[in-house]
């Protein structure tokens, strides 16, 4: 039986309130600043923490997790103090980190049933846990074989397992695509959506690589630099800067009079590859009446497609280094 | 479909999807000793590879091996050899099979405390609910029970033996009494050192060549002062030697507390030699403790 995600929501997990929330949070070491002043909300669902490398994402997660401390502001997670309540929070957190950290002797199943104890499940919880998360990051009878002689894909699985062994209320997961190709890259994007949507577990998931958490995240947080770069739901972001691409067929100049009556309409529209028109795409609107003059016109809508500018384009326009304001 | 009420064909696996966990979760406590016995059983090769659990059962059985001939010959001959007693004394049997201990001692060091570091799965315990000093304290305790279960076996065994062939049950019990606290603060003070020693070296093979030669080479450079000590008439020199090997320090606490039978050339002698035997014994044990949990504070994961 699937479970919703209302089911889970608990306390301080709900929609409504953040799953994390800093203010005015900084770590600084001696020579680099890794965390200036960030103040942010991070709700449930899937959440994109996005920057170059040292933008400071590595250092959030461990200063959420209580494993160091900051050197000023507050942060909380599900509601507890992270200076306070660690142990609180780990215990309803799993993490899974960037670098290697299975040991190379032992095999997954035996790892994340431990794992699962450390956590506090009792031991025949653990290996029924175990089971059920092995099952579900898929990996199969190689559970059962020492890690080392696992692919980086079989590896970094193992690594999300057991993260989730003691069905954590948020997983933080820290570049989890990191060495796979392209294909075990769309299964790892692909599971830790499920995690978040299906399993009803708040994700926050990290990347540098920017296209590919707009693909499954509902929200995202683009530090630079140790700062807010910017911070809202995805489809905000890409329909700011989003266009439709349209086909039409049925006359020879389809795409010119479309264009046209376009323009006439007061909506840019430039020509594309492939015979189609670029529209700008305003608002909801702007589908209707793309279909409404191809209508007039008697030509044949072939397609209509969003082009999703990327999120790199926030970088683009703020530029690196400025701060929008949230 | 059908369902299993009716008593259809088993065997039709249903995607049951993801399961969320509603059961108990234990406290700190219990994470604790499912750490301390994960490690105990991990450090002679259980739950490990088969490959891994050669050395240490082999270690064991060799360990137990001279205490069963001895065993035997006490049972077999006493009267033929007029025996009275145990024909090696309980105390001393550790610092005969010192080797084996150390051995032991080497290689399970860093199997428990480098590999953590090595593999940085050190990560993943910080990243559970457990505070550090807890797994540092936990780690060290599974090594120090695993090196106390190697080194108190064969008392164990030279103990039921002595009692078959008849040896007095109380003297027997007092001695191996003695003997087997002596084991335990061996067993502290090699698994405190040895576990100093891993937590500061990444590479196995380093960390087991370090522990070997400290331990060997302190027992052998303090015998030898011992033994000099001995003939040339400064038996307190050699006294104060003793402290500087485990082997050594623990028979003096051995000899100093339980009038136990010496096993090397210059035993401490007088109050004052014996209180500083058990402060060294201190010393060793929460001077390593510390200096791990101060080792561990660093460590980021």
């Amino acid at each position: 039986m699937g479970v919703s995600v209302e089911d889970r929501a608990g306390p301080g997990s709900g929609h409504g309130a953040p799953v994390i929330r800093t203010g005015a949070l900084t770590k600084t070491y001696p020579r680099v600043t890794a965390l200036d002043g960030l103040t942010v909300d991070i709700g449930g669902g899937v959440t994109g923490l996005v920057g170059a490398n040292g933008a400071g994402k590595s250092t959030l997660i461990k200063i959420l997790l209580g494993l160091i401390p900051a050197t000023s502001g507050t942060a909380q997670v599900l509601g507890y103090d992270v200076a306070r309540d660690g142990g609180r929070i780990r215990s309803l957190v799993g993490y899974m980190p960037e670098h290697d950290c299975l040991p190379a002797d032992v095999s997954a199943s035996d790892l994340t049933v431990h794992l699962g104890q450390m956590s506090g499940l009792p031991y025949p919880a653990a290996r029924e846990r175990a089971a059920d998360v092995l099952r579900h990051v898929g990996l199969a009878e190689e559970r059962y074989r020492p890690i080392g002689g696992y692919s980086t894909g079989m590896k970094q699985r193992a690594k999300l397992a057991q993260a989730l062994v003691h069905d954590p209320r948020l997983v933080l997961l820290d570049e989890p695509t990191n060495g796979l190709d392209p294909s075990s890259r769309d299964d790892m994007l692909a599971l830790v959506r499920r995690i978040g949507t299906d399993f009803g577990i708040a994700v926050l998931v990290t990347s540098h690589l920017l296209g590919e958490l707009e693909r499954i995240s509902d929200h995202v947080v683009v530090l630079d630099s140790g700062r807010l770069l910017r911070a809202s739901a995805t489809t905000e972001f890409l329909h700011r800067t989003g266009t439709l691409l349209v086909e039409v067929q049925g006359k020879p100049d389809a795409d010119r009079l479309l264009g046209q009556a376009l323009l006439d309409a007061g909506v840019r529209a430039t020509p594309a590859d492939g015979r189609m028109v670029e529209v700008e795409l305003r608002d909801d609107a702007t589908h209707d009446l793309v279909r409404d003059l191809a209508v007039d016109l008697g030509l044949g809508l072939v397609r209509m497609q969003e082009r999703h500018h990327r999120i790199e384009d926030v970088f683009r326009e703020g530029g690196a280094g400025s701060v929008h304001p949230v | 479909m059908s369902t299993p009420s009716e008593g259809a064909p088993t065997g039709v696996i249903h995607d049951i999807g993801y399961r969320p966990y509603a059961g108990p979760r234990l406290g700190e406590g219990a994470v604790a000793w499912a750490l301390f016995v994960t490690g105990l059983r991990n450090s002679f090769g259980l739950g490990r590879s088969g490959r891994s659990k050669v050395l240490p059962m082999g270690l064991l059985a060799l360990m137990l091996l001279p205490a069963l001939i001895l065993v035997g010959v006490l049972v077999q001959a006493k009267d033929l050899l007029g025996l009275d007693q145990q024909i090696v004394a309980y105390s001393t049997y550790p610092m005969t099979t010192q080797l084996l201990i150390s051995v032991f001692v080497a290689s399970q060091a860093p199997a428990l405390i480098s590999r953590d570091l090595r593999f940085r799965t050190i990560t993943l315990y910080l990243a559970r609910p457990a505070r550090r000093a807890t797994y540092v304290l936990v780690r060290m305790a599974s090594l120090t029970a695993a090196t106390f279960l190697l080194v108190a076996a064969p008392l164990v065994l030279m103990y039921v033996g002595g009692l078959l062939a008849d040896l007095p049950l109380g003297r027997e019990s007092q001695r191996v009494g003695g003997a087997l606290v002596g084991a335990l603060l061996l067993a502290a003070c090699l698994a405190c050192t040895a576990a100093l020693v891993a937590a500061l070296t990444i590479r196995r093979g380093l960390a087991v060549t370090a522990v070997i030669v400290l331990l060997l080479v302190t027992y052998t450079v303090v015998a030898t002062i011992q033994g000099i000590s001995a003939d040339t008439g400064h038996a307190r020199v050699g006294e104060v030697a003793g402290i500087f090997s485990p082997y050594t320090l623990v028979n003096g606490v051995q000899v100093y507390v339980f009038d136990a039978p010496h096993a090397t050339r210059t035993p401490p002698t007088g109050d004052g030699m014996g209180v500083l035997y058990l402060l060294a014994t201190a010393v060793t044990v929460l001077g390593s403790v510390g200096a791990m949990l101060l080792r561990y504070r660093k460590v980021q994961g």
